[in-house]
């Protein structure tokens, strides 16, 4: 039956040679743990992957209970994990997932330096990684906010006061973050934004460059 | 089917395995988040708070219009909303019924249109209704008005629920 839906499709599209473009490829005897075990390292820039579309995932079931507002998003919060069923699942796979994206993707940049792969031809790959990085260094941070306890609420203050003992432009930045002088309703707003359009609309393309560039490029050669 | 002619190449073995670690870790990540969406619908109606709304000494055969308060909880936001409730009895039996047409939701209202004397009367599309609630063939609304959910006690109507009919 589904052999037949995809013939169909395949027959007026042709899209075996797009997915097998994508999905069929060799990988080399030095990055298959089958081979040496040892290769499990060249495994962390996939689990950084896998943990991330775990947390666009619940992310995007976590909004449809949370609302971003001084006055309710605590409420929301505490609503969406203790009232709605499987919401400590859900909330627990964002929250734990994302200090484990930041983990993984320390353990895959660890490689990456080690085997030496940032250098020519795929140093712009390194560049694009290190964007990559700080665009999750700016979900966390913009993410830590959003329960809006008191946590969330001083962690803010703190790194709002980092961006303003910036020279020049610090008071500038604390204010373009901050939506004025005083760290609340606009904040917050603005957070959320920040943390489920801008952010993971950045993440998607920056990751799209990383992935076309790994395979334009291969993977690097043994040590 | 015999052992021999069921062959399954080393690749396809390889595949069935992935195809089928994927999709267990696949729905163990998608499984709680599906449940955790489907909750509202999936949660039954909540039990119902009896509200007091009128004296029995004030009703009569003619129904009277009654508002009251009920407190409502919707989620994580508490708020108080009004009803309203037309109530009136007939011998013994006390009768409240729900102002709200159940053509498509607009309020009626008792004896509003001079031409219809007698009946509840719903703007919006000329439904009607008789003094029971049952709808008049003819117009709009397919079923009764609803009526509350009532208990009498010392002498005052407590309402709570509306039921279909």
């Amino acid at each position: 039956m589904l052999q037949k839906i995809y013939d169909w499709i395949d027959e007026r599209l042709d899209i075996t040679p797009m997915w097998r473009d994508i999905a069929d490829h060799e990988v080399p005897e030095h990055v298959n743990p089958a081979h040496h075990f040892s290769a499990f390292v060249y495994c962390f820039g996939g689990l950084t992957f896998f943990v991330t579309v775990i947390q666009i995932l619940s992310g995007m079931f976590l909004t449809m209970y949370y609302v971003p507002d001084i006055i309710h998003a605590y409420e929301s919060v505490y609503f969406l994990q203790n009232e709605v069923t499987h919401g400590v699942i859900v909330r627990g796979m964002h929250h734990w997932g994302a200090s484990l994206v930041i983990v993984m993707m320390f353990l895959h940049t660890l490689r990456v330096f080690f085997t030496g792969s940032y250098k020519k031809p795929r140093e712009l790959n390194w560049v694009v990684g290190v964007l990559i990085f700080f665009v999750m260094l700016g979900l966390g941070f913009t993410g830590y906010l959003l329960p809006w306890d008191m946590k969330a609420y001083f962690a803010t203050v703190v790194g709002l006061e980092i961006a303003e003992s910036a020279p020049v432009i610090g008071g500038f930045a604390k204010a373009l973050l901050a939506g004025g002088e005083i760290i609340g309703a606009q904040t917050l707003t603005r957070f959320f934004a920040i943390h489920v359009f801008f952010l993971p609309g950045a993440l998607l393309g920056l990751l799209g460059a990383h992935f076309y560039m790994i395979r334009k490029q291969g993977i690097s050669g043994p040590l | 089917m015999s052992e021999k002619e069921h062959k399954v190449s080393r690749r396809q073995f390889l595949s069935y395995c992935l195809m089928g670690v994927g999709g267990f870790m696949a729905a163990a990540a998608v499984t709680p988040m599906a449940r955790f969406a489907l909750d509202p619908a999936l949660e039954a109606g909540g039990e119902s708070d009896y509200v007091s709304v009128a004296s029995v000494d004030d009703l009569t055969e003619e129904p009277k219009r009654f508002d009251f308060k009920v407190t409502v909880e919707d989620a994580w936001y508490e708020s108080e909303q009004s009803r309203t409730a037309w109530i009136y009895r007939e011998g013994n039996e006390i009768i409240a019924l729900s102002p709200v047409c159940t053509h498509l939701g607009c309020t009626v209202n008792w004896d509003a249109n001079e031409d219809h004397p007698n009946q509840f009367y719903c703007p919006c599309h000329h439904g009607r209704f008789e003094k029971s609630g049952k709808n008049i063939a003819n117009t709009p609304p397919t079923r009764p008005l609803d009526v509350y959910d009532m208990e009498v006690r010392d002498g005052t109507v407590y309402l709570g629920r509306t039921i279909q009919r």
